[in-house]
């Protein structure tokens, strides 16, 4: 089926868009081909009903019609149990042919899963490994981090052609989607979270890139160049980014995250180690925790009321006029940068005792079982954990 | 006199939030010659009171009904303008050039014009219809609660005020016609806009809810002897289950919104992405009310066109049982699906597919539907009548949208459909071929059942051409956009080759104009025109249901006695065993009676939504205390009811009786 209406369709659909440059339905890489191939079986599998059904109601208004009395005319007619058994068995019949396609294609076109193959009958060869990149989408620009090669640009995406992609993506502040039309189906980059993309390019030349979610007004000019390139002309292009004088580090990364409208291609010559981690934990800005340091201490039992005492007022961003009328001063969870620190924290509330959350039982509502529950494991993991690490000076804040 | 004074008074409210923008104080200026001509004009001719007292304050189901009607087309009118200036601005930022609109212009139209289209015209023009046609379909007098639907009515059209307010004081939202937050969070969205979305459609919200759960008692309760369940007309089927979507989803609007209220106004973090907030909660919780929304907006049409088929086909429904069954099927389906609305946000490859398998499993009854009205006209004798062109149209349309929204069911099509113009062209495809179909459909259908004559038909075939080929042409090229990878709420372009298409697209809205242009004539010249087709039967296209059976326009009181219902056809039944139609012993009638009530809470609310959106606390607490107050000496007004006298009534029919005896 699937050959059969590709064989069909690929030419009638690309003479139909061939003026255009339809590029979802001739793309460069091998997902969105096997995207476009989707599109194509889903729209026969539902053109098999939806033709029939059209030309029937061209068919029934004009031999109907009043003038027509020749036609049959039962005023009466208004059940016919073998007629309800089609109209409703036809339309279940297609969905579950499209249910079928949907979850294997949904499962084997999964964003997040590896890439095995990177064309029709061509499976990743041996000892390719894949190249990560690491996308943060920034107001209003995005970011890619080569964490293998140690380098990273803005607005411009270079990649080997063939080579299996593994894109990790995260926001700065709000949502936004990623999207290569040519290579690989789009999907959300979020503050705080990180999604994941796999894809690859088969064709060398230049793709678009687009910010396909709305997010503010420079959403317009958010778009970035993507080259797929022979593996030499990467090596050339990489060397050619180390050469750079641009440095990636928290405090650059701080000034780029600015926003800013219809930025050019900027190249960096090394990046932060860690960087990537710290955006999408919020916590570029080495005075604030972050959000994994945060969870790790919450799962433990978090640090009860002590915690309330390492909150620090903004600065960064927001500000007094984007603050709610009501709402506290804007504040965020200050980093614990030395043992010292968490000792004079937890020195000045004690490890208490949480309510017990264990189910009530009813009749004089016993528990089933007092679950011992206070901050202690969380301060002592907190304070393991930074014994272990080094502590960081003060002034590299 | 400080500054801090002015801002105790004032809230945040200062000369700067008026508009700065040339088109926007163009548009305020011709706005404000037009609202003072006609304001001087109703003072001139003393139309104040005839409104107040016939209109504004009325419980009849039928004024409110109108009233909704004229809502939801005024709104049409200001939404679809955004829509010129949308497809204008598309059309010509090319080549470096910016267009004529600045990104905060642009961002706020198409967040307003979502917003208005969904809340302010499909809303307002669905519930105007089943206002208008439940209690006549059922036999009743009126709804079961006629002071909450005049209430419901103002606290919809408050909302709009809102949102118009919002083009000259101040500005809207630049979210989107959702407001995904972090982006609608204080800190991205400090101004007033995302505030007029959330008080606009809090205030709007309340009426529909209340409007819900009135027509939900009225149906339940208020059905005529005899008309069981499976005997009711499938408008009021379809409009029973749109109800019970109301009323089980607006909550859940109501409360993320309150969410996102709380997050802007005294700093919590439902929505934030820092401090535990979660703004993924927020997309699925609104999209959780969005997907049923949009089942209550098609459901009612889906039963209008069901009218329309067997009336115009001369001929019993085609499968009422199954129409009825895939109905409460859609109802029930329609919150199985709202993940589908961001398959792109990394859920995992089962919870995709199975999101995406349930939403092609709506298509099944929807799929059954299409093809009862096919049957239906299958053996009959079609009469191509306005309402009957747009039932054409419809399935031929709506076939079309409903296969591209299965399309963009499988997870890894939307992938690359997702946020696409291939994706606006699909729900549009549905909405306008779909719901504005519908509502055409049924204001040629019923019109004469609200004023007595027939609209006209040949202004009518104008706009239903223009509007048929304005629509292919808008929306066509917009599919061939999307499959060339274009996304949506883009305010300019960088590659040439687009351009075309965007031309052609706005060439096709141009064309809608020229239908909307040529309803709005349409009307004015079945209304003012010296040759009207009056209908002196009250059932002018040969009706089967009950709202037929009574005189165009009904009486205020629908029927003088309580018709007893032995098919679901009532009227065709009626008239196929020539019932006679009593002409003496009338009694009197108990009715309900007007109230200013509702107009005065739906107009403090406005003002406490107003003064919420510029911070003036002093002016939210007087207005909210005032709400309350209204309400409590609202409780003490016993005089509500009256009884129209037997001879009133006797008088009316007799009239008619001589009517009718003229006409045969």
């Amino acid at each position: 089926m699937s050959r059969f209406a590709k064989f069909l369709l690929v030419p009638l659909v690309a003479s139909l868009l061939g003026g255009c440059n339809a590029v979802v339905m001739a793309p460069a890489g091998d997902v969105a081909m096997q995207q476009r191939d989707l599109i194509i079986i889903a729209t026969v599998l539902m053109l098999l009903i939806i033709i029939p059904v059209m030309v029937l109601v061209v068919v029934f208004a004009r031999k109907y019609r009043q003038g027509n009395t020749d036609a049959k005319y039962e005023p009466n007619w208004d059940h016919s149990t073998h007629l309800e058994l089609v109209i409703w068995a036809a339309p279940l019949a297609i969905i579950i042919c499209l249910g079928a396609v949907t979850w294997v294609s949904t499962h084997l076109l999964d964003p997040y899963r590896q890439l095995s193959r990177i064309g029709p009958d061509r499976l990743v060869p041996e000892g390719v490994e894949q190249l990560e990149v690491e996308v943060v989408a920034l107001d209003w620009k995005w970011m890619f981090i080569y964490p293998q090669y140690d380098i990273a640009t803005v607005n411009e995406l270079v990649v080997p052609v063939d080579r299996p992609i593994s894109f990790k993506l995260t926001a700065s502040t709000v949502m936004n989607s990623f999207y290569i039309p040519a290579m690989a189906g789009m999907i959300y980059a979020m503050p705080g979270m990180q999604t994941r993309l796999h894809g690859v390019i088969n064709v060398p030349g230049e793709y678009k890139g687009i910010a396909a979610h709305y997010s503010g007004h420079g959403f317009s000019g958010m778009q970035f160049a993507t080259k797929g390139v022979s593996d030499a002309e990467f090596d050339t292009w990489v060397a050619d980014v180390r050469n750079s004088p641009d440095m990636l580090n928290r405090q650059r990364y701080l000034e780029v995250e600015k926003p800013s409208e219809h930025v050019p291609v900027m190249h960096f010559a090394g990046v932060e180690s860690g960087l990537y981690t710290a955006i999408v934990n919020m916590c570029v800005e080495r005075d604030k925790m972050c959000m994994s340091e945060m969870m790790s201490i919450d799962e433990r039992g978090g640090l009860g009321h002590a915690g309330l005492n390492n909150l620090a007022p903004e600065l960064y961003g927001g500000g007094e006029r984007n603050r709610s009328p009501f709402g506290p001063q804007k504040t965020y969870v200050a980093a614990i940068c030395s043992t010292d620190e968490a000792i004079a924290m937890t020195a000045k509330l004690p490890a208490i005792a949480a309510p017990s959350t264990a189910p009530l039982l009813g009749r004089g509502l016993d528990r089933r079982e007092a679950v011992a529950q206070s901050n202690a494991p969380a301060l002592e993991w907190l304070a393991g954990k930074l014994a272990s690490t080094e502590t960081i000076p003060a002034d590299a804040l | 006199m400080s500054n801090e004074f002015w801002s105790i008074i004032f809230g945040r409210l200062t000369w700067d939030v008026l508009p700065y923008d040339p088109i926007v104080i163009v548009t305020f200026v011709v706005v404000a010659i037009g609202g003072v001509g006609v304001v001087g004009a109703l003072t001139y001719f003393k139309l104040w009171g005839y409104l107040w007292k016939e209109w504004f304050t009325s419980v009849d189901h039928k004024k409110i009904g109108i009233m909704y009607m004229v809502l939801g087309l005024v709104m049409l009118l200001r939404g679809f303008a955004d829509a010129l200036m949308m497809r204008l601005q598309q059309a010509i930022a090319f080549n470096g050039s910016e267009g004529y609109l600045n990104a905060h212009h642009y961002d706020q139209l198409f967040s307003v014009h979502g917003v208005i289209m969904i809340f302010f015209v499909a809303m307002p023009l669905i519930t105007g219809f089943m206002n208008y046609i439940i209690p006549l379909q059922i036999g009743a007098r009126d709804v079961s609660f006629p002071f909450l639907n005049n209430f419901s009515f103002w606290m919809t059209a408050g909302g709009a005020v809102l949102v118009m307010m919002s083009l000259f004081v101040g500005e809207f939202a630049q979210t989107g016609w959702l407001a995904f937050p972090p982006l609608s969070g204080i800190e991205h969205s400090p101004a007033s806009g995302v505030d007029y979305y959330i008080w606009a459609l809090q205030v709007a919200g309340v009426g529909t809810t209340l409007s819900g759960v009135n027509l939900i008692a009225t149906i339940i309760k208020m059905r005529a002897p005899g008309m069981t369940l499976m005997k009711m007309p499938v408008f009021t089927w379809t409009s029973l289950c749109t109800n019970i979507l109301i009323v089980a989803s607006f909550p859940i609007l109501t409360a993320v919104l309150t969410l996102l209220a709380l997050d802007r106004y005294v700093g919590t973090n439902f929505f934030t992405s820092d401090f535990g907030g979660n703004p993924m909660m927020y997309v699925n919780l609104i999209w959780i009310w969005g997907h049923p929304e949009v089942y209550i907006l098609i459901l009612p049409m889906f039963g209008i066109f069901s009218e329309v088929a067997s009336t115009f086909s001369g001929k019993r429904l085609f499968g009422y049982t199954s129409m009825v069954y895939a109905t409460v099927v859609i109802t029930v389906l329609s919150y199985l699906v709202w993940l589908h609305h961001f398959f792109t946000m990394g859920s995992g490859a089962s919870v995709n597919s199975f999101f995406g398998i349930t939403t092609m499993i709506i298509s099944i009854p929807t799929g059954a539907k299409i093809f009862n009205w096919l049957f239906t006209m299958y053996k009959g004798r079609i009469r191509f009548e306005l309402p009957m062109m747009w039932l054409i149209a419809f399935m031929l349309t709506f076939t079309i949208g409903g296969m591209t929204g299965v399309l963009l069911a499988v997870p890894p099509a939307d992938f690359v459909l997702h946020n696409s113009l291939f994706l606006v062209a699909h729900f549009h495809n549905v909405i306008i071929g779909g719901v504005l179909f519908g509502i055409f459909a049924g204001i040629n259908y019923w019109w004469p059942k609200a004023f007595g004559y027939k609209l006209n038909v040949f202004w009518g075939k104008i706009s239903f051409w223009l509007w048929n080929v304005g629509f292919w042409l808008a929306f066509g090229p917009l599919y061939v956009l999307g499959l060339m990878g274009v996304t949506r709420r883009l305010r300019t372009f960088d590659d040439p080759s687009l351009q075309i298409w965007f031309i052609i697209a706005g060439i096709g809205a141009l064309v809608i104009a020229g239908g909307i242009a040529a309803m709005v004539i349409q009307f004015v010249v079945s209304i003012l025109g010296k040759n009207k087709e009056w209908d002196t039967t009250g059932d002018p296209w040969n009706g089967r249901t009950l709202e037929w059976a009574t005189s165009s326009p009904p009486p205020q009181y629908n029927f003088a006695f309580t018709p007893v219902i032995h098919d679901n056809d009532a009227w065709a039944d009626m008239k196929s065993r020539h019932a006679q139609r009593p002409t003496q012993n009338f009694l009197e009638i108990h009715m309900p009676r007007n109230t200013g009530t509702g107009v005065v809470i739906a107009a403090l609310s406005t003002v406490l939504a107003f003064a919420l959106i510029w911070y003036m606390w002093w002016l939210a607490i007087l207005s909210f205390v005032a709400i309350i107050g209204a309400a409590i000496i609202h409780t003490f007004n016993y005089d509500r009811d009256y009884y129209i006298p037997a001879e009133a009534v006797t008088q009316v029919e007799d009239e008619r009786t001589q009517i009718l005896g003229g006409a045969r």
